[in-house]
């Protein structure tokens, strides 16, 4: 059991780690400003989906024909679409949608990623070569495509959603990964492990896992900007979510483009929001690249 | 080298075998049968009888390996079947298609290296100035910006100051070039901006690393113009990962071509192929998965012929 007490961070007291925190967070805001306000947008867009229900002026759903394609004013600060609804509410609305498809897809496709990757590098030979083989299957298809042969396949909805982003982002996490681990799998407490009979799955779990953190929470990061950007290409190629849910990417399907000229705020507040918090995610996906792993920095 | 691009050639007659086999089976174990889910899909009324024929019509009946034996039979042939909707050859209806889809493809990766290398290079040389602050922003941005709401937001840019907008009905090149480009070069600028982000960064990065090398210095030890030390040392030399840069994100541009032709209403492989999946056309979403796969596969072997054509110092065994 030796080996296991250096790698538990239960032994300080819990002050000593809050404040180690605090230090953390402090420094990453001083050396890295562009990844701070990325991450200050993203607070600002979790808190708006979680409190969502107490600050939408409006409930994002509802009609109101006697407010239809109303300009930006006092009442509605967005706007209205074609069917009444307030394109504000629709926004907020929208971020719940918008982060919980992001983060369950990116979470779910990192963890299962890392978990083949690493099996793969701990198994090597042939569950190496079988994994690694039907993964390159899979990174020959772009990103998109594969995203759309899943809703081919389970059809459209929030939770087809999910998977049709999980698959894809699966073989691309474990490539990195396993590549963070073929090293790992050489190292002397490893050896240890083995030598004390742990089960294959206690050292993949316990001793592997834990130290390829920082590859996974940097394809974490990177991976949440582009699962946002494609729920919302999917949701506006009608492949998505479904109306009427408030999803960005279905605010900017039919309606949005048959009444641009009449009602460009339709087009616009929504891509504004997509590209606003892809753009944060990736501000602050590239610092937290930089942070946790000083040898891919470019220049 | 010819022993080599035969070995690649061949290689990718696997893989691409193994995409057939995924998509075939994916498309199977899909919950459901595919003719039931056709009809339930148009809300049309179908009676058993017409469900059975369609089924035989299409073969369904017969076991599964069979039904996979004809299929690659057939592609190996280059007859992939009929679309399950129009029931027109395959064939056909991508190749009246493909034109559009080729050609703005072909723009936006030349919008792409016109926006990226430039722009990578100048960022370079004014490495920690405004004009770099600038450039890294705008690339960044791209990376953020769906290229299909950029699509709208040229669209609406047209309608509001010129009252005008691109022609939905498509021109071909070779009927009147003019109307051709006026087009399609809004999308191509679309897909092309965010296809360009990611070179752009790569170009800053590899300009940058070429500008301390030795031979640099030694250029301008020599006293070489710095525009000819820039042009026909540092960017020459920059160019190979930009290269394969752009080469490897060639699946931006794809997804960027099944978005745009929609906001541009361009009927295309990409609208083609969103089309066959709403209406569950499943030999047609086969064999655009399988053309679509082989294009990227192609490309990235290419890349790799263009990067050993370009430095010399790459032999590939």
């Amino acid at each position: 059991m030796a080996n296991e007490i250096s790698v538990r961070t239960g032994a300080y007291p819990f002050t000593t780690r809050v404040q180690g925190w605090l230090e953390a967070s402090l420094r990453f805001v001083r050396q890295r400003p562009l990844g701070a306000a990325g991450a200050a947008i993203i607070f600002i867009m979790a808190l708006s989906a979680l409190l969502a229900d107490v600050i939408s002026p409006y409930d994002p759903l509802r009609n109101n024909y006697a407010a239809m394609l109303q300009a930006p004013g006092a009442l509605h600060w967005f706007g209205t679409d074609s069917f009444g609804r307030d394109v504000l509410s629709r926004i907020l609305y929208g971020s719940r949608t918008a982060l919980l498809i992001g983060f369950a897809s990116s979470f779910f496709g990192t963890t299962l990623g890392a978990i083949l990757g690493v099996s793969s590098a701990y198994f090597g030979r042939k569950v190496d070569l079988i994994i690694q083989r039907f993964m390159d299957l899979l990174l020959s298809f772009p990103l998109i495509v594969l995203a759309l042969v899943v809703v081919a396949i389970f059809g459209t909805g929030t939770t087809n959603v999910i998977l049709a982003i999980t698959v894809p982002m699966i073989p691309r996490s474990a490539l990195v990964v396993r590549s963070s681990a073929l090293s790992l799998r050489q190292m002397p407490f490893i050896d240890a492990a083995r030598a004390l009979g742990f089960s294959h799955r206690r050292i993949i779990f316990r001793h592997m896992l834990p130290n390829v953190m920082a590859p996974y929470l940097i394809l974490l990061t990177a991976f949440l900007g582009q699962a946002i950007l494609l729920e919302a290409s999917l949701s506006f190629l009608g492949l998505g979510v479904a109306e009427p849910i408030a999803a960005w990417g279905l605010m900017l399907r039919g309606a949005a483009v048959e009444f641009a000229e009449r009602a460009p705020w339709m087009a616009i507040f929504p891509g504004l929001a997509i590209s606003l918090s892809v753009f944060a995610f990736n501000l602050f996906g590239d610092s937290l690249r930089d942070a946790l792993d000083p040898k891919l920095r470019v220049s | 080298m010819r022993q080599y691009i035969l070995k690649r050639l061949l290689l990718m007659i696997p893989t691409l075998f193994g995409v057939a086999v995924l998509v075939f089976l994916l498309l199977r174990v899909a919950p459901g049968d595919i003719v039931e889910l056709k009809y339930a899909g148009t809300g049309a009324f179908a009676p058993k009888e017409a469900i059975e024929r369609e089924r035989v019509q299409l073969g369904l009946d017969k076991p599964l390996w069979q039904q996979f034996v004809s299929w690659i039979w057939g592609i190996v042939r280059f007859d992939f079947g009929n679309s399950m909707w129009t029931g027109r050859p395959i064939i056909q209806e991508v190749s009246i298609r493909l034109e559009l889809s080729l050609e703005l493809a072909v723009m936006a990766t030349f919008v792409a290296i016109l926006l990226s290398i430039p722009l990578g290079a100048l960022a370079a040389l004014k490495q920690d100035t405004w004009v770099d602050y600038s450039v890294r922003l705008f690339s960044i941005a791209g990376l953020a910006i769906p290229s299909f709401w950029l699509g709208i937001i040229i669209i609406l840019g047209f309608l509001i100051i010129f009252k005008w907008m691109p022609p939905l009905t498509f021109t071909s090149f070779w009927v009147d070039p003019k109307a051709n480009m006026m087009q399609l070069i809004w999308p191509a600028l679309a897909v092309g901006y965010r296809y360009s982000a990611v070179a752009t960064r790569m170009t800053r990065s590899a300009v940058l690393e070429v500008l301390r090398e030795d031979y640099i210095r030694t250029a301008r030890a020599k006293g070489l113009w710095e525009r000819v030390i820039l042009v026909r040392h540092a960017l020459k030399n920059a160019l190979l990962p930009v290269i394969t840069v752009i080469g490897l994100e060639f699946a931006f541009l794809i997804g960027g071509l099944v978005v745009t032709e929609q906001v541009f209403n361009l009927n295309g492989i990409g609208m083609l192929f969103v089309e066959s999946i709403t209406r569950r056309d499943y030999t047609m979403t086969q064999a655009l998965v399988l053309l679509v796969s082989f294009v990227f596969i192609f490309v990235n072997f290419l890349v790799d012929l263009i990067y050993a054509w370009l430095d010399p110092r790459i032999r590939y065994q």
